[in-house]
Formats: structure tokens, sequence, C-alpha cells
């Protein structure tokens, strides 16, 4: 026997065709040749507009192929009028349609009850409900994270040979070095703004040498700390998130507490305390940047000179300024690390999760360093510094 | 002789300078389920990304159903890739969508097909690929992985492809889900005149529903043929994986299933 050429068959079989006669008493559907479910709309539809109390009558005796969406066709029309106690028959099918139908017969799916959705107020009420029940979860999983860390840190003190000294100058390096540049590039460039904005205002009152105090104030006090956290937030709480979570994800959490490993110990403590660490060395950074940048507009924009900003500087700021911003840091860095840890170990088993989880740790940690950020300044306030 | 589906010559498949196949030849014919074994990393997944047009070879030619895998217009293409159906190892199901929508996703392509008859379908091969009516509603990440195999075994089979690729079906099931599978892909292949072209490693799954099987080996396929006559190979690794003390115990167990029957 010839082998044919492999071209012969590259194209689709030949498309079949059908009609649907109507008879007095049954209508007859006659397939011919190979059907699929490029003819099934049509084929469906015609079947629908049989009417659903006259028999049928499938001749198949013409038919080379049909695939599973044809033979769904026949079989639910069939049954349909099975139900009914109506004629409906399938004539002259070879052996391999036969065999389809009576595969799809069988697989015909029972449609189960589905759970009655809810109403429209009753699923927003469910919602917020549902949202505020997360709240309150993340808030204890927060002060579980939050225990975890301060007990395992007594820990370390009682017992410094469970500290881990390597991962946590890794941390410091990731954490601290590695946001230098973009910390204190965002500083001189606040630090610019200020003096280019605090100019043009203070000009018209003839006081532009207060520019100096504006730019120290208000850097030294809040700008500096907060915009460095709200980086370190995007920056450090994300990554904190995505590499716990995908070790979550992999279960190599699961992993280290069957091998005797606290995940407290080789997770928690060393990122955290990093961050707590750096994060006031990353403020001090960003407040030198941010006066040096205030320092070269005002010198630019008004003339100020370099010494004359200095020595305004040093008269003129209060030294408390300096601590009240940096005292903040520290707290700062312990909520960013804190709920970037949290949300990692509530990463489940997908990648969604994952992904979802990192955006609401960023989003957590700024709102979080936003919040404390007020309640020091009324503090301040009212302890009159 | 039965029409050749899948031709494969001269393939070679190369990552930098690890050569992973070379020379490779293989024909797959219409409606037979062949089994492609071969031991770890030689390339029996990258063989079937291949040929399924997932991943181009540094050499050699793909035909499948008459159409160049690698040279063929894009809309020949589109063509192919309705009459193909592949089913990844973990399912690759969609995970924002729900398992009905999964199977509904090829089912897009057909113009004037209505919702209620789209769902349809695709409840009918849910049905067909062995899970329950509630399954469908659920989304991936609900189910258990030989539901998610069952699942991605539906989508690969929604549009009735002649062609299916199955990458390690019955992996990571236990032994009964495993047993289930293979019959479901011998009484679909025999019903629906599938063609089945699929990769294991499990001895049950050859004997159970494969026709044919290619040994990968020496970055080619080294033999095919009936798993009876594999014993006959003069390979040590063919030896080594048809005579060994599992592929003796599967052989055993197909032996005393079809004394029962």
């Amino acid at each position: 026997m010839q082998e044919k050429p492999l071209m012969e068959h590259s194209a689709r079989p030949v498309e079949g065709s059908f009609t649907i006669e109507t008879e007095p008493d049954a209508a007859r559907a006659v397939l011919v040749g190979t059907l699929g479910l490029h003819e099934f709309p049509d084929f469906h539809r015609a079947l629908s507009e049989v009417a659903p109390d006259h028999g049928l009558v499938f001749d198949l005796s013409g038919t080379t192929q049909i695939d599973t969406s044809i033979a769904w066709a026949i079989a639910t029309a069939q049954k349909a009028r099975a139900e009914d106690g109506r004629r409906a028959e399938i004539v002259g099918a070879s052996r391999d349609i036969g065999q389809i139908l009576d595969t799809v017969t069988e697989a015909l799916p029972a449609p189960e009850a589905r759970a009655k959705a809810p109403g429209a107020l009753i699923a927003i009420l469910a919602g917020l409900g549902q949202q505020v029940v997360g709240v309150r979860l993340a808030m204890t999983e927060f002060s579980g994270v939050l225990g975890l860390f301060l007990s395992r840190l007594a820990q370390i003190i009682a017992r410094p040979r469970a500290f881990r000294l390597t991962a946590l100058t890794h941390h410091c390096e990731t954490v601290g070095l590695q946001a230098v540049p973009i910390v204190s590039l965002m500083a001189f460039l606040i630090g610019v703004v200020l003096a280019f904005q605090g100019s043009a205002q203070l000009r018209q009152f003839g006081a532009e040498v207060f520019v100096v105090d504006l730019i120290a104030i208000s850097i030294l006090r809040e700008l500096g700390i907060l915009l460095t956290a709200i980086i370190v937030a995007g920056r450090t709480a994300s990554a904190f998130t995505a590499a716990i979570g995908s070790m979550k994800m992999r279960e190599e959490i699961d992993a280290m507490r069957t091998l005797g490993i606290d995940p407290g110990h080789a997770l928690i403590v060393p990122r955290v305390l990093a961050l707590i660490l750096m994060l006031p060395i990353l403020g001090l950074i960003a407040n030198l940047a941010g006066l040096f940048g205030g320092a070269l507009m005002s010198w630019i924009e008004l003339g100020i000179s370099p010494a004359m900003f200095m020595t305004r500087l040093v008269e003129g700021t209060d030294v408390a300024n300096v601590f009240v911003g940096l005292v903040k840091a520290p707290v700062f860095a312990l909520l960013i690390g804190v709920i970037g840890c949290q949300a990692g170990l509530a990463v489940g088993k997908t990648a969604e999760s994952l992904g979802r989880m990192t955006s609401s740790a960023v989003v957590a940690a700024i709102f979080a360093v936003i919040l404390a950020d007020a309640l020091f300044s009324i503090f301040f306030q009212q302890i009159g510094l | 002789m039965a029409e050749t589906v899948i031709e494969v010559r001269g393939l070679r498949n190369q990552f930098g300078t690890h050569v992973v196949h070379d020379g490779l030849d293989l024909d797959v014919y219409r409606g037979e389920v062949l089994g492609v074994v071969g031991g770890s990393g030689t390339g029996k997944s990258v063989l079937l990304r291949t040929i399924a047009g997932l991943q181009a070879p540094a050499a050699g030619e793909v035909r499948m159903l008459g159409t160049d895998v690698y040279r063929a217009r894009e809309a020949e293409l589109q063509t192919l890739s309705e009459r193909v159906g592949v089913m990844f190892q973990d399912g690759a199901l969609f995970s924002s969508l729900s398992v009905v929508e999964n199977v509904e996703v090829p089912l897009r392509a057909i113009p004037d097909l209505t919702a209620e008859t789209r769902e349809a379908l695709a409840r009918l091969k849910i049905s067909l690929s062995g899970l329950p009516w509630n399954a469908g509603d659920k989304y991936p990440a609900e189910l258990s992985g030989g539901m998610r195999k069952r699942a991605g075994l539906a989508r690969a089979l929604a549009l009735d492809p002649e062609v299916v690729f199955l990458d390690e079906p019955t992996a990571g099931l236990d032994p009964i889900g495993a047993a289930a599978f293979d019959d479901l892909i011998r009484s679909l292949s025999r019903t629906m005149g599938l063609t089945v072209f699929l990769v294991t490693h499990d001895l049950d799954t050859l004997y159970a529903t494969c026709d044919r099987i290619a040994v990968l080996a020496e970055k080619r396929v080294l033999v095919t043929g009936t798993i009876d006559s594999m014993l006959d190979v003069d390979h040590p690794w063919v030896q080594e994986y048809f005579r060994g003390p599992r592929a003796r115990a599967a052989r055993d167990a197909i032996a005393a299933h079809s004394a029962r029957e």
C-alpha cells in the first residue's frame, strides 16, 4: 500500500451539512459528512426551533464523523423528548458515532443546585463586615508578630548564641546601604523645593533669611525622617513580604519548624533589627542631604552664602529639632518591619495571595508610619518640645 | 499503515552548549496513544514543548496534521491550535477564572456560540473528564492536584482536538486516582479517536494506556514499539527500565487485570 503524502490531510476534513425537515409526526434531521464545533451553533439553533412536543428522528447514515458538541446537541434533544415520552430516535449511526453518542449521553452533566446568591444589600453588608473582621484579624496578627519579635529579642539577650549576626549584616546592607542613594537624592530634591518655594513666599515680606529656619525646621523635625520612612516602607516592607511570603508558599517555613529552626530567630529578628538600626542612619543622611539641597538653592536663589546658612542654622535652630526627628525613626522602623514580616507570614498557597499581601503590606506600612507621625506631633506638642 | 499525525525529522534542541536532542526522528499515527519515556534530563518535556510549538528547535522539522509547526503562517497556526490540545503538568489553569470559565476560554474562539451553550459544552467537557458538577464553579486554588489535572484535561479537550499532549498526567496522583486517569485517557482516545502523545514516568500508565512506547536516550528516539517488544531491546537503560522490579509489578498487575476480565 502506498503511503499518502502528508499534504493531503493537511486541510480540515470536508465540512458536513445538515437538513431538518418537519414531517407530520416527527422532524427528521439528516446529517451528512463531518460535523464539528463550527457547524454546531447553526445545528443547535435549528434543533431548538423544532417544537418541543414534536418527535425527532436523527438520520446519521450519511455522517462520517461528529464531535462531542454535536453529540451533546443530539443527546440533550433526545433526553428532553424521552422525559416527555415522545419519539426521539437515531438511525443509521456507525459504530464510532454510536460510541461518541453513548459516551456523551453517559456523561451528560446533571446540574446540582447552586447556593442562592444573596441580594445586593446583603452582599455589601457582608463585604463590609468581612473587611472589619479582616482589619481586626490583621491587628491581632500584627501584635502577634510584634510579640514574637520582642520575645525572641529577649531570648537573644539571655542566650546570645541564638543571634544570627551574618543575617543581620546582610539585611543591614540591603535595607540600609543600598537605600542610601535613593534616600539622599529624594531628600536633596525636597530641600531644593523647600528653598525655592519658601524664598518665593518670604521674599514678599523681605524675610528671605528665614528660609534657613524654614528648611532646617521642616526637614529636621518632619520631612527628612517621614519621607525616608515612606520610601523605606515602599522598598523594604514589600521586600520582606515577598521574601517571607514566597518561603511560606513553598512550605519552607514549615520545613524550618520541623528542623527545629525558629522562624522568629531566623527570619524576623534579623530583618526588623536591621531596619531599626538602619532607619535612624538613613534619616540622618536624609537630613544632611536635605540641608545641603536647601543651602545650595538658597545660595543660587537668594544669595545666602553657605557660611551664612551655616551660622544661621546653628544659631536659629534648636538641636531639639534633630532629636524630635530622629527619635521617631526606630518606631517607624519597628512598624515597617513588623508589618512587612506579618504580611509575609499571612501569604497563602497561591502566587496571587503573595501579590495581594505585598501591595497591602506597603499600603499598611505607609499608613502606619503617617499615623504614628501624627501621634508623635501631638505628643511633642503636649510636652512642649 | 495509519495516517501520520506528527512527523519529527532531524530535530535538534540545545540550551547553550548543552545538547538535549540531536537528529531526533519520530512518527505518531492517528488514533494511537504514544507514551514517551526516558531518564531524567533526556528532554521528554522539551520534546513535548517543541512538538506543541512552544519552543523553537535549533534545527529540524516538526510537522503536525500536515502543518509545519515552525514555518507555517499565523493563520495556519491558528487553525492548527484548534485541532491540538495540551494538558500541562499541573493543569496550568488560569487562577483568576473558575474551572468552567477556564474550559470556556478556547470555546470563545467559536463565533455564534451563545453564553448558555458555551457553558453547557464546558460542563460536558468537565463531566467527560470525570469531575463532578460543583467542581466547575470552583477556582483552581480550591482543587486538589488530581482535580486540577482533570480540569486541565477538560480545557485541552474543549475544542474536540485531534491530538492531545499530556505532560506527566499521573504524576503526583494517588494510585486510585492515577488508575482512574489511565482509564479516562484510554476511553477518551478510543471513543473520540484522539491521538495522544503522553510523557510519563509511570509504568502503570504505560502498561494500561499506551499502544506504543518511544524511548528517549542518547539524544534521540532510541526505539519505538509496543511495550512487550521493549523487553527485547538490547540497551542497558531500556533493560533496566522495563525489567526492573517496578516494571515487573506493573506487568503482573496488567496480566492479572486482563485475566479477571
